[in-house]
């Protein structure tokens, strides 16, 4: 456990040596904050519509899966170019350790970058009477807590196989976009050919979050995939980092 | 302290360590040998256990390289030939987490510790970026002293130094090998001559050699050369000694000069010099020219098609400036 925590608050420091998460947390905030306001011109327009944190959190998922390759690809790729992995490999600390620590030092900056932006439910919350709903927000924060570690994980393997960031970069959004867009499309076509769509279904990213955690529905089904997909990514990475050590 | 017992190594196809063994006991500096690509950074990298060998075992301090890796490791400070550093970080920062991950006590006295005995105090604030070859060179080796090992594994530790530094670093090395073991790895001989107590010899992967500096010399040059100069009369000379019971090839180098080698177990220097006086001729000098390490590597390493280059010590290194920036 110590060990973990060294790499994680080594890499977390490390972040603010650098403009990434102030770049990060000023997107965030415009983007989301443009939505907020377009989202609140439409409630002018339709008087009785109360609109709910949805309108802030389906945005902020949209950004984390664009935004967290530019965290994830350094962890390892980095480490590999510099040569640094053969003092790390050569620590008394275990491969998994090593991984898992990467993983918590990106999601420690992903969720600190989330906390900013809990401005919006704040300022919603005053705007509404009587309140924002409480469930969704709770839920919803709690899926953004959970689509993080699932996609930091993965970025954290895919960065375990390269150590050209660039494309570690391209190959984390690659990955991403067709988890989280191209599957609802593909369940689309196949769907009526008769094919096993319910595969398909389960692996969609974004169904796992809007279906249920969005509106305030927790499924213990969802949490389990998001765990899952992040223990197996985690797996996997540790697992290439073993390889590495036999090439 | 390090046992090696028949290790091989393999990468995909290319074998890089063949049925390779030695050992070496606390208080030995062992100096590995061989031109580049001969398995020297492979073996040291199975013995930091960063990576596993394909057959063979390699222990430290009695701990197995593959099932006790980590107490290996901790056991063992290691400076890759890259020296791994990260450019964006302060000297103390970084020692500061390698101590952290070596799980050292006293944090901060052991990086003020080796800080000093590296001398590099006066920039521990500055940005690894900043800093010249020498410098970094020191930082790594620090950061392989940073939790005090028992074993030290130095790959290549002066390359790339300029004279004074290099000095500077054989020296450090000599001291800190005298509670420890140190394994490093040079191509340049006179360095394995000056510091290590046993020189192995290594070359395709294979052990070609493995002796004291001084025994080795000896060992393989059975023969000795004896350098002559006699008056510019010299016609002669050479039916004279070729005559003599010990005395075996014979070059002749010109105006009163000439070259023989000894045949092994022979001292035939004092029969030489009482013929060449009786016949007639000056003896002006006589010299005796033991085969100096550079002759040996290559006789060792010679199947090759291009021998390496071993070249002097003078043309390994650039001198670097050490940067103000």
């Amino acid at each position: 456990m110590r060990n973990i925590w060294i790499i994680a608050s080594r890499e977390y420091k490390r972040y603010f040596s650098d403009w990434i998460p102030y770049t990060i947390a000023f997107v965030f905030l415009l983007v989301i904050g443009i939505f907020f306001y377009l989202n609140l011109q439409v409630v002018m327009l339709q008087p009785g519509y109360i609109p709910s944190v949805e309108i802030i959190i389906a945005p902020l998922a949209t950004m984390l899966v664009l935004i967290t390759p530019a965290v994830t690809t350094r962890l390892l790729a980095e480490e590999q170019r510099l040569g640094t992995i053969e003092l790390l490999l050569t620590a008394p600390i275990r491969d998994w350790e090593l991984i898992v620590g990467k993983w918590l030092g990106g999601l420690l900056l992903i969720l600190s970058l989330v906390a900013v932006t809990l401005i919006y439910p704040l300022i919603l919350n005053q705007l509404v009477q009587p309140g924002i709903d409480q469930g969704p927000f709770i839920s919803g924060y709690l899926g953004i807590i959970l689509l993080s570690g699932a996609l930091i994980a993965i970025g954290v393997a895919i960065s375990s196989f390269f150590s050209n960031q660039i494309a570690a970069f391209v190959a984390t959004l690659g990955v991403f976009i067709v988890l989280w867009w191209i599957l609802d499309p593909i369940m689309r076509v196949v769907g009526p050919t008769g094919g096993n769509i319910e595969l398909i279904q389960y692996l969609n990213f974004s169904d796992h979050l809007y279906a249920n955690l969005l509106r305030g529905i927790i499924d213990v089904r969802d949490v389990v995939y998001y765990l899952s997909i992040t223990a197996l990514s985690l797996f996997i990475g540790t697992i290439s980092v073993e390889v590495r050590r036999w090439r | 302290m390090i046992r090696v017992e028949r290790l091989t190594k393999d990468y995909g196809p290319n074998r890089a360590l063949n049925d390779v063994s030695f050992h070496a006991d606390e208080g030995e500096i062992i100096g590995f040998l061989g031109p580049n690509g001969a398995g020297k950074t492979t073996t040291m990298r199975i013995l930091s256990g960063y990576m596993p060998p394909n057959s063979g075992i390699a222990r430290v301090a009695g701990f197995d390289v593959i099932d006790q890796s980590i107490e290996v490791r901790r056991r063992v400070g290691y400076l890759p030939e890259t020296v791994p550093l990260y450019p964006d970080m302060t000297v103390f920062d970084y020692l500061k987490y390698m101590a952290d991950l070596r799980q050292v006590g006293d944090v901060e006295d052991r990086v003020y510790d080796v800080i000093e005995k590296m001398r590099i105090d006066d920039r521990s604030e500055s940005f690894i970026a900043s800093l010249s070859k020498g410098l970094r060179q020191r930082v790594g080796l620090a950061q392989a002293l940073i939790h005090d090992p028992q074993v030290l594994i130095l790959d290549e530790p002066t390359i790339g130094l300029d004279p004074a530094q290099i000095i500077e670093v054989r020296n450090l090395i000599r001291e800190l090998g005298k509670q420890r073991t140190v394994l490093l790895s040079t191509h340049i001989l006179s360095e394995a001559q000056q510091v290590c107590n046993r020189v192995l010899i290594i070359n395709k992967g294979k052990l070609v050699a493995e002796d004291t500096p001084d025994q080795l010399r000896s060992r393989l040059t059975g023969s000795q050369r004896i350098q002559l100069k006699v008056g510019v009369d010299s016609d002669g000379v050479e039916g004279i000694l070729a005559d003599i019971e010990g005395v075996g090839r014979i070059t002749l180098e010109g105006s009163g000069n000439l070259e023989f080698e000894t045949i092994p177990g022979f001292d035939p220097r004092p029969q030489v010099a009482k013929v060449i006086v009786n016949a007639g001729y000056d003896l002006l000098e006589m010299s005796q020219t033991g085969m100096s390490l550079e002759d040996i590597f290559l006789e060792l390493t010679r199947e090759e098609p291009e021998p390496p280059k071993v070249a002097d010590d003078t043309l390994d290194y650039v001198s670097v400036e050490e940067s103000d920036a």
